[in-house]
C-alpha cells in the first residue's frame, strides 16, 4: 500500500473529508474525474468516504446506469479556467497564450524563474489585471466582462495569501481576520465574529489570545503569513491563492505554511493555486505543476508553459530547462544575463 | 559563450532632433494619460460617495485626521500671517497717510485670498502628503490589491472618507484661518503699531462685506477637493519601494500647490465677475 493510499484509508476511518487523487488515464489521454464533479449532483459526496473504487473513477462521456435510468456524465466547468491569456505591458509582453484549467479539490503549483510572469498570472486569476487578450473564467464567468459588483461578488469565492500578508497596518489581527466577514457577512453578530476569528486563529497555530489584539508590527514573519492565512480563510472561499507563501521563512515554519495548504486542501475541498519558487512546497502540496518559462527567452513558436504535469512527473521531465530548474541548477544562466537574454 | 560588443555610432543632428521631438511627444503623452487617469479617478470616487456613501468605520478616522488634527496648526499659521500683513502693509500705508485703513486691506486679503490659500496649503503639506504617502506604502505592500481581493472597492473604502473628509471640513478650517488672521493683525496693529482701534473696525467693517467671505470659503471646498483626489491618486500610483512612497509624497504636494494656485485665480476671476455683474461690485473703497 503507497503512502497515499495509506493517508486515504486513514481519513475514510476517521471521517475526514480527503479527495482523491486523480490520476491521468495514458491510455486515452483523458482524466477520469470522480463523482463530485458531475452535472446534476447538488450535494456531493467526498469520494474518500466512497472508497477507492475503480467504477467511481469516471471518465467524461461515459454512460452509468442510475436508478434505472441511463445517463451520460459530463463534468461542471473547471472552477476557474485560463483561455489563450496574453498580457503586454507597454511593449513587454509578460505572458503568451496561456491556457490552464483548476479543477475543484485540485491544487496547482505554478513554477518558474523570477520575472516569468507567475505573480502577473496569478492577479490574472482574480482579475487584479486584466488581461491584454484571452479570457479567465471563474465557474465560466468572465471575468474581465463582469460588472464591478458581480466580480466583487466573485471575488468572495477566492482566498489570496499575499507574498507578504499584506495586513492592514492600521488594525489588529483580530481586526484584520475580520475584515472580510465585516465587510460582506452583515447579518454576523460581534459575538460571532469574535467566535470565528479566534477559530481562524487557533487553525492556523496562533494563540487568539496571545495576538488577537497586537497589530501586525508587533508579530514575527511567519505568524503575519499565518494571520494573513486565517484572513483568506475567512470567508470559506471555494479558491485559494498562494503568491509565494514559504518565502522569507525559515524551514520549519516554510513546512508549516505547507502543512495548512495540505490541510486547506483535504479538509475544506478548496482548490488551490501555488506560485513558488520552492521546489519541495510544489511537490509536496499541489497535485499538478505547470512551469513557466519567461517570455522574453523564448522562440516566437515556443509554448510559454513549458511543462504540465504531477509532481512525480516533473522528476522525471526530460525538458532540460525543466531539469535544470527542479535541480536548482545555474548552468549558463549567468553568461546569458550579461549577454541581456 | 562570446557576448558581442555594441558598437556606438554618434547620432547624426536629424537623429538627435528626432529623439528630442520623441521625447516631448512622450512626455506630453505621459501628462495627457495621467490627467485623463486622475479624471477617471475623481469621477470613480465621486460615484462611489454618492452611491454608497462612505462607511462610519473610516469615516470617523478621516474627519479626526484632517478636521481636529490639522486646527492648532491652520490656526497658528493663520495668526501669523495676519501680523505679518500689518508689519508689511503698515509702511505704505503710511507714507500715503492711510494707516487707519490698514484694517480693511489686513482683513480683505485674509478672507478672501490669503485665509482660504494658506488652509489650503497646510492641508496640502500636513494631511495631502500624509496620505500620499500611506496610500503609497498600502500600494507598495499589497494592501490594496488585498482589498480588492477581498471585494471591497478600495476607491470606496480608501479614498471616499478622505476626500469627503477634506471637502467638508476645508471650510470651517479656512473660517478659523480668517478669524485667526483678523485677530493677528488687529493686535500687531492696534497694540504695536499704535493704530486707532475705533477706524481700524470702522473701515474694515465698510471694506469686508459677506460675499467676501463666502467667496473664500467657496474657492477652499475646491482646494479641498483637488488636494484629497491628487493626493490619493498619487498613493494609489505610486511606485515601488521606499523611493516611490517618497516621491509620491513630494509630487502630491507640488501638484497639490499648482493646482490651488491655478484653481485661485479661475475662481478668483469667476467670483470678481459675479461681484461685479450681479452685486454691483465691491462692498467699499479704500480711499
Amino acid at each position: 500500500m503507497t503512502t497515499d493510499e495509506t493517508k486515504k484509508d486513514d481519513a475514510a476511518t476517521n471521517g475526514e473529508l480527503k479527495p482523491v487523487r486523480v490520476e491521468p488515464n495514458v491510455e486515452n489521454g483523458a482524466r477520469p474525474y470522480p463523482l463530485p464533479n458531475l452535472v446534476g449532483e447538488s450535494n456531493p459526496e467526498p469520494s474518500a468516504e466512497r472508497g477507492e473504487n475503480a467504477s467511481e473513477r469516471l471518465i467524461e462521456g461515459a454512460i452509468v446506469v442510475e436508478d434505472g435510468v441511463k445517463k451520460v456524465l459530463r463534468r461542471r466547468p473547471p472552477l476557474l479556467e485560463i483561455q489563450d491569456l496574453n498580457v503586454i505591458f507597454g511593449e513587454n509582453q509578460v505572458l503568451r497564450d496561456i491556457n490552464l484549467k483548476v479543477r475543484r479539490g485540485e491544487t496547482v503549483a505554478v513554477i518558474g524563474e523570477s520575472g516569468c510572469g507567475k505573480t502577473v498570472l496569478l492577479k490574472n486569476m482574480i482579475g487584479l489585471i486584466a488581461p491584454t487578450s484571452g479570457r479567465v473564467l471563474f465557474k465560466g464567468k468572465d471575468l474581465a466582462r463582469a460588472s464591478g459588483k458581480a466580480l466583487t461578488e466573485i471575488r468572495t469565492h477566492y482566498g489570496f495569501v499575499f507574498q507578504m500578508a499584506a495586513l492592514f497596518d492600521s488594525m489588529t489581527i483580530a481586526d484584520n481576520v475580520a475584515f472580510p466577514l465585516r465587510q460582506h457577512r452583515r447579518n454576523m453578530r460581534r459575538s460571532e465574529i469574535k467566535e470565528r476569528v479566534e477559530s481562524l486563529l487557533e487553525e492556523v497555530g496562533l494563540n487568539p489570545k496571545i495576538v488577537a489584539n497586537k497589530t501586525p508590527a508587533e508579530i514575527s514573519g511567519g505568524m503575519r503569513k499565518r494571520v494573513g492565512f486565517a484572513r483568506a480563510l475567512a470567508m470559506e472561499p471555494e479558491l485559494m491563492l498562494y503568491d509565494e507563501p514559504t518565502t522569507g521563512l525559515d524551514p520549519i515554519m516554510s513546512d508549516v505554511i505547507n502543512e495548512l495548504m495540505i490541510e486547506v486542501r483535504d479538509r475544506r475541498r478548496v482548490a488551490g493555486v501555488l506560485i513558488t519558487h520552492d521546489m519541495k512546497s510544489a511537490e509536496k502540496v499541489a497535485d499538478r505543476i505547470v512551469m513557466l518559462y519567461p517570455h522574453s527567452r523564448l522562440e516566437p513558436d515556443e509554448p510559454q508553459m513549458i511543462f504540465d504535469g504531477t509532481p512525480e512527473e516533473i522528476e522525471r521531465a526530460t525538458d532540460p530547462r525543466v531539469a535544470q530548474f527542479i535541480r536548482g541548477e545555474a548552468g549558463e544562466r549567468l553568461r546569458e544575463m550579461a549577454a541581456g537574454r | 559563450m562570446r557576448v558581442k560588443s555594441l558598437e556606438w555610432k554618434k547620432p547624426t543632428l536629424w537623429e538627435r532632433f528626432v529623439e528630442s521631438a520623441a521625447e516631448i511627444g512622450r512626455s506630453i503623452t505621459a501628462r495627457v494619460a495621467l490627467a485623463g487617469n486622475l479624471a477617471v479617478f475623481s469621477v470613480a470616487t465621486v460615484f462611489w460617495l454618492v452611491v454608497k456613501g462612505a462607511k462610519r468605520e473610516t469615516l470617523t478616522p478621516a474627519f479626526y485626521n484632517v478636521g481636529v488634527l490639522s486646527l492648532p496648526v491652520v490656526m497658528l499659521t493663520g495668526t501669523f500671517i495676519g501680523m505679518v500683513l500689518a508689519v508689511q502693509s503698515y509702511p505704505q500705508f503710511k507714507l500715503v497717510g492711510l494707516e487707519t485703513r490698514i484694517g480693511a486691506a489686513i482683513n480683505l486679503s485674509l478672507v478672501k485670498e490669503l485665509g482660504p490659500v494658506l488652509a489650503a496649503t497646510m492641508l496640502a503639506g500636513r494631511v495631502g502628503s500624509a496620505l500620499a504617502a500611506e496610500l503609497g506604502t498600502m500600494r507598495v505592500t499589497e494592501q490594496i490589491d488585498a482589498l480588492a481581493s477581498m471585494g471591497v472597492n478600495p476607491i470606496h473604502y480608501l479614498v471616499a472618507p478622505r476626500f469627503l473628509a477634506c471637502l467638508t471640513l476645508i471650510p470651517g478650517l479656512t473660517l478659523f484661518a480668517d478669524l485667526m488672521g483678523v485677530v493677528g493683525g488687529a493686535f500687531f496693529s492696534i497694540k504695536l503699531l499704535g493704530v486707532d482701534w475705533s477706524y481700524y473696525w470702522e473701515y474694515s467693517r465698510n471694506m469686508v462685506g459677506m460675499f467676501d467671505v463666502f467667496a473664500g470659503m467657496f474657492k477652499s471646498v475646491f482646494f479641498g477637493a483637488a488636494i484629497a483626489l491628487i493626493c490619493c491618486h498619487q498613493g494609489f500610483r505610486c511606485g515601488a519601494g521606499a523611493e516611490g512612497v517618497g516621491k509620491a509624497a513630494t509630487s502630491s504636494f507640488v501638484i497639490s500647490f499648482v493646482a490651488i494656485l491655478f484653481l485661485d485665480l479661475l475662481l478668483g476671476i469667476g467670483l470678481d465677475q459675479i461681484q461685479t455683474q450681479f452685486l454691483g461690485g465691491p462692498k467699499g473703497s479704500m480711499i
